[in-house]
């Protein structure tokens, strides 16, 4: 494998690993989405520093050669953390369909309780300003 | 704006801050309990089986706390059972996990004035009788925010947890006790007693999944001090425990991530008002 593109793929997955970790440590991704993030920054980082072993796993597929195997391996990831956020992404759908079910069913209780309230405190409305004609 | 500890209270989630003189502990003795208000939370996740029943043995044994369960998304009879034994029921619309059900118990908390919290499983696994412990040891040091009933302080008793699962809390045990300087034999432990900061601090920032842990941090990061009590648990007796096995891996290498990520983390500032009881010194 070329030195060059060895240098590139070790910097690109150092980069990445290394925003992953300052977005879990500034509180703008949670570590359960962080997880399969930093296991293929991982995974990227080891098979492009260790030249044997991209080689070894590019035989084991069957690419010839080893670079391509590290852009088969990365794309895998890149399937597996889409497939990942579908899912998360189903569920969040879905609770806020809950969410938005629940109030809209509670709107709809509050409004009842005002609806049994208000007849009394518009009786109270109507009487004022008759009393302040008269006075 | 701020009154007496007593009448201290949060208008909105952003002007939270600590009792400005004083601490709730200081002024409210243990046995003059109708100044205090004491909430128990009852985290509940598909546990009708047993939530009655621990929820009838709260009342009967700390007949001075409020009941509150907090059911996450059940899909059993959870919150029928809760009711029908007497206990505040929250019902969130779908399952949040642990951590978020405990949290709503500190909003609850915090919203309603309580000046005690105190966190009990619903499986019982825990002993409402060691409760007025956690008091004790709560206001003989004014300066504890947070008391913890741990399984492994007390000799006579060993803990039948499987092995494996062992090694892991005494894993967490080592490494909160390096990063908070003072030595923590059950972290994992949820049987814990907190006061009107601590429960201020929790409303604010608790831990999503398995938050136990990270809490401990979330506590020494924010300056609060907490203590360990030896208790008795018992193996849970229905329902499933939120860690299963195959989820302890995960769970292992997920609070490990948040442990040293947040070593990196800027440290909040002490609130104006509180006093600091301690220095954020850590190391490992």
């Amino acid at each position: 494998m070329e030195a060059r593109i060895q240098l590139l793929a070790i910097v690109a997955s150092g980069i990445l690993l290394l925003i992953v970790l300052e977005l879990v440590r500034r509180r703008r991704l949670l570590e359960r989405y962080a997880l399969l993030w930093l296991l293929s920054g991982v995974v990227l980082l080891v098979l492009s520093t260790f030249r044997g072993l991209l080689e070894d796993a590019a035989r084991v597929i069957g690419v010839e050669y080893p670079p391509s195997a590290l852009f088969f391996i990365a794309f895998a990831f890149v399937l597996l953390l889409l497939l990942h956020f579908s899912v998360a992404v189903s569920r969040l759908a879905d609770q806020s369909k809950v969410l938005a079910q629940r109030l809209a069913l509670l709107e709809k209780r509050v409004r009842d309780v005002e609806a049994l309230e208000e007849p009394a405190e518009e009786a109270e409305e109507a009487e004022r300003p008759r009393a302040a004609a008269a006075r | 704006m701020r009154g007496s500890p007593t009448t201290w209270r949060c208008q909105t989630r952003d002007e939270c801050s600590y009792p400005a003189n004083g601490r709730a502990g200081d002024l409210i003795r243990y046995n003059t309990m109708d100044m205090t208000r004491c909430l128990a939370v009852v985290p509940a996740y598909n546990e009708a089986a047993t939530v009655g029943r621990v929820v009838r043995s709260i009342r009967e044994t700390l007949p001075f706390f409020d009941v509150l369960v907090v059911d996450d998304g059940s899909t059993d009879a959870t919150a029928t059972e809760a009711t029908r034994a007497g206990a505040l029921v929250v019902t969130h619309p779908f399952n949040l996990g642990i951590g978020g059900a405990v949290q709503s118990g500190f909003e609850y908390a915090l919203e309603n004035d309580y000046d005690y919290l105190v966190q009990v499983d619903a499986d019982g696994q825990h002993e409402p009788r060691h409760v007025p412990d956690l008091m004790r040891a709560m206001q003989d040091d004014p300066d504890v925010d947070m008391v913890c009933g741990s399984r492994f302080l007390s000799q006579d008793f060993e803990y039948p947890a499987p092995v494996s699962r062992r090694t892991g809390i005494h894993i967490f045990a080592f490494l909160l006790s390096r990063i908070v300087g003072q030595r923590i034999s059950d972290p994992t432990s949820g049987f814990r007693l907190y006061n009107r900061r601590a429960i201020a601090v929790f409303a604010r920032d608790y831990p999503h999944d398995y938050p136990e842990v990270e809490a401990v941090l979330v506590l020494h990061h924010h300056r609060l001090r907490m203590r360990e009590i030896p208790v008795r648990m018992y193996l849970r007796e229905g329902g499933l425990s939120s860690i299963t096995s195959g989820k302890s891996a995960y769970y292992m290498i997920k609070v490990m991530l948040a442990i040293f990520v947040g070593l990196f983390r800027a440290r909040p500032l002490p609130e104006p008002g509180g006093e600091a009881p301690v220095a954020a010194e850590h190391g490992i």
